[in-house]
């Protein structure tokens, strides 16, 4: 592959990051913001303080005023515990307030990097399904959540713990140490371990979880079937059998989930016994007095608040750990489009477009998706690659699109190759409908000004005529202002289309591609979009036009037609040179009727 | 949305259980805090006065054992929960799929072997997908998705309300009650105090939840935007990189998660603001008390051990006020999920297709082998909720072996057609009428029994569903005792046997949800080799070849070609390639059959346009 203006294609990649804990680099995400989470931290230790002292403050108030001294003796303790009293709903209440808000500006920096990189790495392959994107999106979110209920606890526990255990040490040595292991039992040990026993029953009762939600997707989904075939009986006696399951093992499972609450209320009465006993007998023996024994035992049963949120914590980290290994997984995928080192200019004027010996694959195991692609594109002209699904197509598409650099041949616009013009360049030049065009959740015109930011709306309304889309337009309430909804959810399959041409023909690229553009339309309406397509690209001055298809309508409007099939031409020609030949496509014909 | 809602205790038993045991353990856990701050002050004040280890032994012992009880007890109380939540939730599942499903108890027998005094409209089949949205993906509705969700994971939120929730609830009235007398008995001056703060909490909640909800409800709107705005972009990449608008965008998305920061920071200053309430209540009153107690002490007006009595018990009063707030909202989410659940079981099967209740079934004209005369008389047909008819007055003779073809654009009825026949939807007005060609009288369609009416058809729809099983399986759907012998004829006849046999365990490949292992023509192929198998008399056909690559639908042409020969059958196509293969070519344009001159056009134009 010797392709001038670039480096060898095996130039090392920058050294991944060493694989590292992965919640610890969701937490590392956020030390831009470390002053806000100390100040979270702060203030929720402040509040989780408050409310241990509280009660410690007012055992040092009874037991001092028991002895009945002097009213001068417990004023101070009145005053500390009626502040006790106000500060920790007032700390617990910015202490929230801090932390999610430093929690959202994280997100903000992580929503950009993850974007970043998915925009520099290869957009389409990868991240095709529709779910595996709103996985990666919620992976991003969970950051946040990691970040507000994973991260300020825990600290809160160990600083306030720290104070506790220093408190009860300092009045009694063994109480302390008591409280210590108490502490940590409950804090750490039990959620951990109930985590860990949890995990058991989280993946048998996701397995009949997963059993069930296929029987019901089967019996719902598939109900017309079921019921013209007579088999929604049958349908419905597995989904109860999945039910059954689920509740059997969701059942049987309990008393282990059970554990926590168990194992948490047990140590805290037995740590709590504990500090009574060792009070006792120290203050029979003379070593501790009245006052720090009621302050011990009081402060022991209040300090077990400090652990409360943390089994919660333990619970999700599991979760949140799977979200940070799959976020990083992105992060740390190099790009699969390199910018070239010395850029080219594109040459003016109109540029003919050919595709020579080009292969791709996705993987050095895989098979070759495109395997020594030869085509032309000429000035002016329209194209037509057809092909079965899976013969390449797609592949096709986004190395025209620059989604991925070839893996051998050359893409060649007006004799300089694609890849070594700024990645951008090239799709100035390069532009049209990728395959399921997105349209944003905006108004029309945002949509259309994607392609040309300072268009008017002269120019939109131009495109929308040549997409014959106008007229459907002006008939709209808010015409280019009207907000088409998610996925463009209130357009029609065939609206959406044209839409995307019309944005296609605003970016006005030199060589048209468009890619499947009639895939999910209706019979009817892939008739007439095919129709406009061609008769709009055909319209386009200074502009060739690529379309990509599976299907047969309209072919005999274009100039030249590339029937490909695994990943090879098997053979080209116009309509009616294939139609004279004995081949695929006259084949294809026949049998369609 | 109410905390406990009756419907819920009403239809689940495992619900009333759970309560009854959730009540038992949640007067045990008060007796036992009660137990618990009795036993520390008494030992305290007892140390405190001079009592050596030996004469508090018993109430040391007292608090040890109160702590393995109270431990049992958690124990014992959260797993019950969580038994009787997954039975509760069973409960609602299988009342929910019964209810969409049409399958209630008492319509087994019916659906699989109709018997002679079996109601016709028995095999009510439930309004998932009959609701006029069966049309043209032919694929259940979007609902299904929706309702998929709905018992799997919504209802699995109720588990923390079985577990978490409403067991605090039952503390959250038991205990401050309890503590309440046994502090009154003590002090009633703290008592008082306990008494005045306990009920602002609730009164001032509901007022800043009411005020947030409100706050809430008006930025809706805009946190939904801005929330879902990043989720729009990452799906948009591909888009915008093709327009360079890819590396522009880094910015945007920056601003507006900055907005979305700044729109929800303030939603939550006042969303806050109820726990701030709560916990600034809760424990200025625990101070109060405190204060008071240690003054009162002090001018001895009170002894020791009832002042730690009163100091241990007031936290405990607020404390389960404090669990309910914070399990609130994770809680109502199972809640919602059950009201869900309910307004659909309220929902009720569509009244208007079902035929009075306690008419008989009549036997089905004809034979398996011999299909009957099928007439339309002047049928209209308009779904529920719709301004226009999808059908209006159809008029159609079907004589038994004719092979009709249905065209027309989309959207003219020719699936609501095809409905129609299968019994998804019944006429509004005018009558689908069944007869044996040899003997006389026409049966309405409605009148006869549904499943095996339906047994007389072979339907492949214009998406065929695939289940997650295996080839054969998939194949077997209308037979389900077929021998693989038989289906492999029938994959054979539908040109499946070829791709099926190369896949990794042949016919007893599992081909994954929705048949995602195949191609949309090799799914078609298996849809077609089930109406082999079926081996009906009646053959309805929606699209056939929409969508598919040119050698897939030459496969399926081939298939379809052998499956109409010697049946009847009506095929719905929006092209007229088809019309070799047929009779007679039926054009339908928004719901009414055209004219003859017009179809006598139509066909000329199909003549052209073929090559």
């Amino acid at each position: 592959m010797t392709r001038p203006g670039r480096t060898a294609p095996a130039k090392p990649r920058p050294p991944a990051p060493a694989r590292r804990e992965p919640l610890l680099r969701m937490i590392a995400l956020a030390r831009p913001r470390g002053a806000r989470f100390a100040l979270g931290v702060l203030l929720g230790a402040a509040a989780t303080g408050a409310g241990v002292a509280l009660l410690g403050v007012a055992a040092w108030l009874l037991a001092t005023a028991a002895q009945h001294p002097p009213i001068t003796a417990l004023s101070v303790a009145v005053v500390a515990t009626r502040a006790l009293g106000v500060t920790r709903g007032v700390t617990r209440y910015l202490e929230r307030l801090v932390t999610h808000d430093a929690a959202f500006r994280t997100l903000a920096d992580v929503r950009v990097r993850v974007y970043q990189r998915l925009a520099s790495t290869e957009p389409v392959r990868r991240f095709r399904s529709g779910d595996l994107v709103s996985r990666l999106v919620s992976d991003t979110d969970a950051t946040q959540d990691l970040l507000v209920r994973g991260l300020t606890p825990p600290l809160v526990a160990v600083v306030t713990g720290g104070a506790a255990v220093a408190v009860c040490t300092a009045l009694l040595a063994p109480g302390g140490l008591l409280l210590a292991a108490g502490l940590l039992l409950a804090g750490l040990a039990v959620p951990l371990a109930a985590a860990v026993l949890g995990r058991g029953p989280g993946r048998r009762q996701a397995v009949a979880r997963g059993e069930l939600s296929t029987a019901l997707v089967d019996t719902l989904y598939g109900a017309p079937d079921l019921v013209a075939y007579g088999a929604m009986d049958r349908a419905v006696q597995r989904v109860r059998r999945a039910d059954a399951e689920l509740t059997r093992v969701a059942r049987r499972d309990a008393g282990i989930l059970g554990f926590g609450a168990g194992a948490t209320a047990l140590i805290t009465g037995l740590t709590v016994w504990g500090a009574l006993l060792l009070g006792v007998a120290a203050v029979a023996g003379g070593t501790l007095d009245a006052i720090p024994f009621a302050v011990l035992v009081l402060t022991a049963l209040a300090a077990f608040e400090i652990v409360a949120p943390l089994p919660p914590v333990a619970a999700r980290l599991g979760a949140v750990r799977a979200s940070g290994e799959r976020l990083f997984d992105v992060l740390d995928t190099p790009p699969a489009v390199d910018e070239p080192e010395h850029p080219r200019e594109l040459p003016a004027g109109e540029p003919h477009l050919r595709v020579r010996g080009l292969r791709v694959r996705y993987g050095p195991d895989e098979e070759w998706a495109l395997d020594g692609v030869d085509l032309d594109v000429p000035p002016g002209r329209t194209v037509a690659v057809l092909g079965p699904s899976g013969a390449g197509k797609s592949t096709l598409a986004s190395v025209l699109f620059r989604f991925r650099d070839p893996d051998a041949g050359s893409v060649l616009l007006g004799g300089t190759d694609l890849t070594d013009l700024p990645v951008d360049e090239a799709r100035a030049a390069v532009s049209g409908v990728p395959q399921d065009p997105h349209v944003f959740a905006s108004t029309l015109r945002e949509n259309l000004r994607l392609a040309r930011p300072g268009a008017g709306d002269e120019e939109l309304w131009a495109a929308l005529r040549r997409a014959r889309l106008a007229s459907d337009v002006e008939a709209m309430p808010d015409s280019l202002d009207t907000e088409v909804g998610s996925h463009g959810s209130r357009l029609s399959g065939g609206m959406r289309q044209r839409l995307a041409l019309a944005r296609a023909l605003l970016a006005a690229p030199r060589v048209l591609v468009l890619d499947e553009p009639t895939a999910h339309l209706d019979p009817d309406a892939r008739d007439a979009v095919m129709a406009d397509l061609l008769a709009a690209a055909a319209a386009a001055e200074g502009c060739s036009t690529l379309l990509i298809t599976h299907d047969l309508a309209g072919l005999d409007r274009v100039d030249h037609i590339y029937v490909i099939a695994d990943g090879r031409v098997v053979e080209h020609g116009s309509h009616a040179e294939l139609l004279a030949r004995d081949g695929w496509y006259r084949a294809a014909h026949t049998a369609a009727g | 949305m109410k905390p406990l809602d009756p419907r819920l205790v009403r239809t689940a038993r495992a619900v009333r259980v759970h309560l009854a045991v959730t009540v038992l353990c949640g007067t045990a856990a008060t007796g036992l805090v009660l137990a618990q701050a009795g036993l520390l002050a008494h030992t305290i004040a007892g140390a405190t006065a001079g009592a050596g280890a030996a004469e508090l032994s018993g109430a040391i012992a007292g608090v040890a054992a109160v702590a393995l009880a109270r431990a049992l007890l958690s124990y014992g109380a959260e797993t019950a929960a969580l038994r009787s939540a997954a039975r509760a939730k069973s409960e609602l599942r299988t009342r929910l799929v019964d209810h969409v499903t049409g399958q209630g108890p008492g319509a087994d027998g019916a659906a699989s072997r109709p018997s002679p005094g079996a109601a016709p409209g028995d095999h009510d089949p439930g309004p998932v997908w009959l609701s006029g949205q069966t049309g043209p993906d032919g694929t259940g509705t979007p609902r299904a998705g929706e309702l998929v969700t709905l018992a799997t994971r919504g209802l699995d939120a109720l588990d923390d309300y079985f577990a978490r929730y409403l067991p605090q609830l039952v503390l959250a009235v038991l205990v401050p009650l309890s503590v309440l007398v046994v502090v009154a008995g003590a002090d009633w001056i703290s008592a008082a105090v306990i008494a005045v703060t306990l009920p602002l909490i609730p009164v001032f909640m509901a007022l800043v939840g009411w005020h947030t909800q409100a706050r809430t409800q008006r930025q809706w709107r805009l946190l939904n935007r801005l929330g879902g705005h990043f989720l729009d972009v990452v799906e948009g990449l591909p888009t915008l990189a093709v327009f360079r608008r890819a590396k522009a965008q880094a910015a945007i998305i920056r601003r507006v998660t900055e907005e979305h920061r700044r729109a929800t920071m303030g939603t939550l200053r006042v969303a806050f603001l109820s726990a701030l309430v709560l916990e600034l209540l809760s424990t200025i009153a625990v101070a109060l008390v405190a204060v008071e107690v240690g003054l009162r002490l002090m001018y001895g007006q009170l002894d020791y051990e009832t002042a730690l009595l009163v100091l241990i018990l007031a936290p405990e009063a607020y404390l389960p006020l404090r669990e309910v707030g914070a399990r609130f909202h994770a809680s109502m989410e199972g809640v919602a999920a059950a009201e869900q659940v309910f307004a659909e079981l309220d929902r009720g099967g569509p009244a208007g297709a079902r035929p009075a209740a306690g008419a008989t079934a009549e036997p089905v004209p004809g034979t398996r082998e011999r299909a009957p005369l099928l007439r339309l008389a002047d049928v209209s047909l308009r779904y529920p909720g719709r301004s226009a008819d999808a059908l209006s007055g159809v008029s159609l003779t079907v004589p038994p072996g004719r092979r009709i073809l249905v065209t027309g654009p989309s959207g003219s009825g020719k699936s609501s057609l095809l409905a129609l026949l299968l019994r998804f939807a019944a006429p509004t007005s005018g009558a689908v009428l069944v007869s044996d060609p040899d003997r006389p009288g026409e049966v309405p369609l409605e009148r006869l029994a549904v499943a095996e009416w339906r047994s007389r058809i072979a339907w492949v729809p214009q998406h065929p569903y695939l289940f997650d099983a295996s080839v054969a399986d998939n194949i077997r759907l209308g037979a389900p005792d077929a021998d693989l012998a038989a289906v492999r004829r029938a994959a054979v006849l539908a040109e499946a046997d070829g791709f099926v046999g190369a896949l990794p365990q042949g016919y007893d490949t599992r081909i994954g949800e929705r048949g995602a292992r195949l191609s949309a023509g090799q799914r078609q192929r298996v849809a077609l080799a089930r109406a082999f198998l079926r081996d009906a008399p009646i053959v309805l056909l929606d699209e056939p070849t929409a969508h598919l690559d040119p050698d897939n639908a030459a496969a399926v042409r081939r298939a379809v070609t052998r499956l109409l020969a010697g049946r009847t059958a009506l095929v719905v196509a929006h092209d007229r390639g088809w019309s070799d293969v047929v009779d007679e070519t039926v054009r339908l344009t928004a719901g009414r059959i055209e004219t003859d001159e017009a179809r006598a056009g139509a066909r000329t134009g199909g003549a052209e346009a073929a090559p």
